[in-house]
């Protein structure tokens, strides 16, 4: 039992490892992969020479190739992710004030996004089984595709015009209180709800016609308890591997919803970031973001584990 | 025919702590234009053993020669195999013709392939003007008939056959074990027959090799192996046959 | 083409109709009303709707309606073209285990699982910081964050085509690898590919709305929905439609390729009979009856009446048999009416007997095992004259709450029931020893330790060694032999009186069968417990049963005392049974007994005899009338045969196995392709 929990720990940390490895170099190299002279593509046609010149060597992008690599290493460990240009701001400030803001809305994004699919896509997939309530189940499957084609960004501007502009019931952006949360946790969840609430539903669905369903019918435990005990958790383990993928672009989906809301995230900082090619600080907002993804997923795989003994054994 | 000599084979799956040794030196020879019966139950390696004597898995250590000469590794290959469910080994898309067409050497002029795929129906009791029939439209018996016809095709010099009646209905399994001997005489095929049913294996084998956990454990003529046994394993085996149904005669 | 299908569902027709006029407004929209779009009205900026413009103008005077529709086409080119991307690269790298062999594959296999996990927007977003911000990058960009998934999607198609014998079979024929991916995997994987295809272009297209949306998308003075909703937002107080506007006509269009998505998947994989029976079928393929249905009358198909009377044999010297089954259906119900793969079973199994049910697939005989446990679902139906279990008539329904778990505990406690595939049969999280003790705990509410003892007393019972340990061990981790005995010893839990084991041993090894065999037999005589042993194998069931009911098409063709089976059969079926199957007796210069034609199809039953069809002594009367099942001669009630030309002698049976073997049995079954 101890040696399978430490290999599968060993597995996944390895893989979580080589995950940030991958994501840390691919954010290195975003700078030297644009075609051209990054500095003059950030200065502009017009700047003068000695300005690009200044501003390369402030970049370090005269050092060897490898140099550089390991002093963005080091920076990393150190806390030191460089000075942001468009904001002349340590990068590292302008992290901590706007990191909390991104994470607050988007972890209740995504509680939201499962407290309302769990139970919908369930109660659905048990009311609807065997072809019963046709009508109901058309009505999900139609709802549930509207809803997750609605984009969230549209969303917010359109819960913005009815609530915040016509209503006056809810503030239209930032203000810093609770209320100001309301319509952009909404816009945020509502996507990954709807699509979320089918994977369960589908997979509810699949789990009630295992053979191991139908042994407990033979027990003739109650529909409740063969439910709640017998198919939830084994298409929970499903939906959840599935569905941890879907969480993971719920925070890339922040940036929009910020946008719409002026929150004062990293959301609605990285977008000005690209614009004006400020490279040191779009850098670390996409490390941010890819931590903060991997994470979920490895939170999703170590959930899986607890639920499912045997997803612990074997590869992957 | 050729005689087909598997020597010192091993194969193994997966790597490091999980290693799994399917083939563990096993060394079997299918005589020329006889038939082989390898029986084994599920995990002996019986089913790595045909893979790797049809060439569609590599071996990490010992040889496969036919007719002393090593596999080919390209082209129509001269070891054909029939598979245990018909219904995956045929293409859904492809008409029965153009399955058995596929395995046709090349040399067959277009006209020459449509009279050989007459001729090869009809020689596994199917109905020619049928070529055109696509695998969904017959039943699991006819489809393991076109699988013969498309190994026959490929004018195999050995011919593995890997648990192929156990997939059908018993009221159909007589035909296609009868159509597999009466082939077998008719063209002088070395067969390597594998199966987990010994009356089955007996009624077209007259070698017999019997394997467990990767290992040969046995082999010898069909008669001194059912009859005089020499490994425990192989009495446990044919002790574990359900009694005869008919009286005896 | 099976994608047209779809025109037949009522969601089907919404998305193609919704589909039809997005592409259409993207096609004519921009030749007719270009110019139109781009025309400044000076007198009338950021204005709000008005009969001249019904959704009003933007900053510079021009007409919000005109330029949402001349939109269309760009929105759409761009969403397509960036699918275009994220399908090729996908199949490319989804194709990479087939075309470059293992070692390659699998690393192509890890690349798109570590960038699976990245969200698109963030790459999205990178590659606009790489390439610049531009409708062209963003299309790139989008279309490159949307392959991993494709990939992904592609490896798992193609892994479950290239495990498919006809791949190794293309491989012997010696195709190269880019043929076999050409002819073989493409084409089987193409209609999943064009679903997701379809669903992906939706996404895209609302991908692409967000980046414009951010200003990193379609520059000025091009615009799409997305720009025109980011310019909108700026006066949202002015003139809300101005923003929302662009964003309904994104909805719609995404709408379009979703439900059309949706639709597809679902056309193209309509549920097949055998998943509704909640069985797992023997053969890996079964037969998909309701495809080739020929719409008879119900009634016409639930076979004659008059067989439903007979009363069901077995000893009369128990008043009160354990199971009584008189005249039990199950049918299906369907657009092509309804089908009834049982017809008019009727049994009796006296306490401690046991009785075998021997059948092919679809002769109805697990259907039959599950109606007497009560476990059949809807759709199907069960409907019997008489069902009873201990005496309770379980066709009445309880009416009161009360009297329904008092047949619940009744069936829970008495009725065990032994399923054919030992390693689905378990519920994989939960220990073995709290999947043992969950019945009785809820039924008779005893406590979880006495419970606990119980469950390792009986693994202990049924020949498992360390039963303590095991009981808190996960199905996983038991072999398929042991599970069977755990699945047998949680029968044990209550005080049963009969055993319901539906191919019990079918998944096993022959040795494990003979031991799981021999436990039931040990059970059945220790505790006197009836067993009703279901098989394919008439072998096994002669061995365990002392009474054996052969089944073919819905129905007991035959039942007789085990020990008759071998000389006294009656019935052709039966007889061609026994035939057929080798031994280790057989003669090995004869052929094989065989049994022509193919096995029995649900959907196309005749009025008479179901064997009639593939039995050498049918007569006219064979396929016009179904015989009834009827005492045979000598046996006094305990042999019954439903055929109207018995073969009684050992003369005739002669006769008929001597027809069979020189009707030359292989082309008899060709034959009916003919």
């Amino acid at each position: 039992m101890q040696n399978r929990w430490t290999a599968f720990a060993l597995r996944r940390g390895t893989r979580l490892i080589i995950s940030l490895w991958v994501l840390v170099s691919a954010a290195f190299l975003m700078i030297h992969l644009v075609p051209g002279d990054p500095v003059r593509a950030m200065l502009g046609p017009t700047a003068a020479p000695a300005l690009v010149d200044q501003t390369r060597e402030n970049l370090g992008l005269n050092d060897p190739l490898w140099e550089q690599y390991l002093r963005f290493l080091r920076g990393l460990f150190t806390g030191d992710l460089g000075t942001s240009i468009t904001m002349g701001l340590p990068v590292s400030e302008v992290l901590a004030a706007r990191l909390p803001n991104t994470l607050t809305l988007g972890l209740l994004g995504f509680v939201l996004a499962i407290c309302l699919a769990l139970p919908v896509g369930a109660t659905i997939a048990v009311a609807t089984r065997k072809g019963r309530r046709r009508g109901l189940e058309l009505s999900f499957a139609s709802t549930s595709v509207v809803v997750a084609t609605i984009p969230d960004f549209l969303l917010g501007v359109a819960l913005v015009a009815i609530f915040g502009v016509t209503l006056e019931l809810l503030p239209v952006a930032w203000t810093g209180g609770a209320e100001s949360y309301v319509l952009p946790v909404i816009a945020l969840a509502a996507g990954p709800a709807a699509v979320l609430s089918r994977i369960v539903r589908v997979e509810l669905l699949s789990t009630l016609d295992e053979d191991f369903v139908r042994t407990a019918r033979a027990k003739r435990l109650s529909s409740r308890r063969i439910v709640l005990r017998h198919a939830l958790p084994n298409a929970v383990t499903a939906a959840l591997t599935l569905g941890g993928l879907m969480l993971g672009t719920l925070v890339a989906s922040t940036v929009l919803v910020e946008n719409v809301f002026a929150w004062p995230g990293l959301g609605s900082t990285v977008v000005g970031a690209i614009l004006g090619r400020d490279y040191p600080l779009v850098q670390a907002i996409v490390l941010v973001y890819g931590t903060g993804v991997l994470l979920v997923n490895t939170l999703v795989d170590v959930v899986l584990a607890l639920l499912d003994p045997r997803s612990t054994i074997g590869d992957q | 025919m050729t005689e087909l000599r598997i020597e010192k084979l091993t194969v193994r799956y997966g790597r490091g702590p999980s290693v799994h040794t399917a083939a563990d030196e096993v060394s079997l020879t299918v005589p020329a234009s006889q038939t082989l019966g390898l029986v084994g139950e599920s995990g002996s390696g019986k089913s790595t053993v045909a893979r790797a004597a049809a060439g569609l898995v590599s071996a990490d250590s010992g040889t496969i020669k036919l007719g002393g000469k090593p596999l080919p590794r390209r082209g129509l290959r001269p070891v054909q195999m029939i598979f245990q469910d018909p219904r995956s080994s045929l293409d859904p898309r492809m008409s029965i013709g153009e399955s058995i067409a596929e395995c046709l050497p090349s040399r067959f002029s277009r006209s020459a392939r449509r009279s050989e795929i007459s001729r090869l129906l009809d020689m596994v009791h199917l109905d020619p003007t049928r070529r055109g029939a696509r695998p969904p439209e017959l039943s699991g018996g006819q489809l393991q008939r076109v699988a013969i016809a498309r190994v026959l095709a490929a004018r195999p010099a050995v011919v593995v056959a890997d648990e192929i009646t156990s997939a059908l209905d018993v009221s159909v399994q007589g035909a296609v074990l009868n159509l597999v001997r009466e082939l077998q005489t008719e063209l002088g095929l070395s067969l390597l027959f594998i199966s987990h049913n010994l009356a089955v294996v007996r009624y077209v084998a007259s070698q017999v090799a019997v394997m467990r956990t990767g290992r040969i454990l046995e082999a010898g003529p069909a008669d001194q192996v059912f009859h005089r046994p020499q490994h425990s394993y192989t009495r446990q085996l044919l002790d574990a046959v359900p009694d005869t149904l008919r009286s005896t005669p | 083409m099976r994608l047209l299908t779809v025109l037949r569902t009522p969601m089907g027709v919404v998305a193609s109709i919704i589909l039809v006029l997005v592409l259409l407004t993207a096609i004519v929209a921009p030749l007719l009303w270009n110019d139109a779009a781009e025309a400044r009205n000076t007198a009338n900026l950021n204005s709000g709707p008005s009969a001249e413009h019904p959704l009003g103008t933007d900053v510079l005077g021009r007409d919000l309606l005109l330029r949402t529709l001349v939109a269309t086409r760009l929105t759409v080119l761009l969403a397509l073209g960036a699918t275009g991307v994220a399908l090729g690269l996908g199949i490319l790298f989804g194709a990479a285990p087939v075309l470059l062999g293992h070692r390659a594959g699998r690393l192509a296999v890890s690349a798109v699982n570590i960038a699976v996990a990245f969200p698109g927007l963030l790459l999205a977003l990178v590659l606009a910081l790489i390439l610049g911000v531009g409708e062209l990058s963003a299309m790139w960009a989008i279309g490159i964050a949307g392959a991993p998934s494709f990939a992904r999607l592609c490896q798992t198609l193609v892994a479950s085509v290239a495990e498919r014998d006809y791949i190794a079979a293309a491989r012997l024929a010696g195709k190269s690898r880019f043929r076999i991916l050409l002819r073989h995997v493409l084409p089987n994987i193409a209609e999943p590919l064009i679903v997701n295809a379809t669903i992906a272009a939706g996404a895209a297209l609302l991908a692409f709305a967000g980046l414009s949306f951010l200003g990193l998308g379609v520059q000025s003075p091009s615009y799409d929905w997305g720009r025109m909703m980011m310019e909108g937002l700026d006066r949202i107080y002015l003139n809300p439609i101005a923003a929302l506007a662009p964003g309904v006509a994104v909805v719609i269009a995404g709408l379009a390729f979703n439900l059309m998505g949706e639709a597809l998947a679902r056309s193209l994989s309509t549920p097949r009979i055998p998943v509704a029976w909640g069985m797992r079928p023997r053969r890996p393929y079964p037969q998909k009856a309701e495809e080739r249905g020929d719409g008879e009358p119900a009634d016409h198909l639930a076979g004659p009446g008059h067989a439903d009377s007979s009363e069901p044999a077995g000893p009369a010297a128990y008043p009160e048999a354990v199971l009584t089954l008189r005249d039990l259906r199950v049918s299906l119900p369907g657009h092509l009416g309804c089908l009834t793969p049982v017809r008019g079973i009727s049994l009796r199994i006296a306490p401690g007997e046991a009785v075998g049910i021997v059948g092919e697939s679809g002769s109805g005989k697990s259907l039959t095992a599950l109606a007497a446990a009560q476990l059949v679902e809807e759709p199907l139906a069960v409907r019997a004259a008489t069902l009873k279990f201990c005496g309770a008539d379980l066709m009445l329904r309880p009416q009161s709450t009360r009297d329904r778990s008092r047949y619940q505990r009744l069936l829970g406690r008495s009725l065990a029931v032994v399923f054919q595939d030992p390693m689905t049969s378990f519920n994989p999280t939960m220990r073995i020893g709290a999947q043992l003790v969950e019945g009785m705990r809820f039924h008779d509410g005893v406590e979880r330790s006495w419970a606990q003892a119980r469950a390792v007393d009986r693994l202990g019972a049924v020949g498992i060694e360390e039963p303590e340990r095991r009981a808190a061990m996960y199905p996983h981790e038991f072999s398929g032999g042991m599970r069977q005995r755990a699945m047998i010893a949680m029968g044990l839990m209550g005080d049963p009186q009969l055993i319901i084991a539906d191919e019990p041993t079918t998944a096993l090894d022959v040795t494990v069968q003979k031991q799981v065999l021999e436990l039931l037999d040990e059970v059945r005589s220790a505790s006197s417990v009836a067993l009703m042993l279901i098989s394919h194998d008439i072998a096994v069931v002669r061995q365990v049963c002392d009474r054996i009911a052969v089944m073919y098409g819905g129905r007991i063709v035959e039942e007789l005392p085990a020990d008759r089976l071998a000389e006294q059969a009656q019935h052709p079926y039966t007889r061609a049974l026994i035939a057929a199957v080798p031994d280790m007796n057989t003669d090995l210069d004869e052929p094989l007994a065989t049994i022509p034609g193919r096995p029995v199809d649900l959907s196309q039953r005749s009025a008479g005899c179901p064997f009639a069809p593939r039995c050498p002594l049918a007569t006219q009367r064979c396929h016009e009338q179904d015989p009834a099942l009827i005492p045979a001669g000598d046996s006094g009630g305990a042999h019954r045969v439903a055929c109207w030309h018995p073969v009684v002698d050992a003369g005739r049976a002669a006769l008929a196995e001597a027809d069979r073997s020189a009707g030359e049995p292989a082309s008899a079954e060709g034959s009916e392709l003919s």
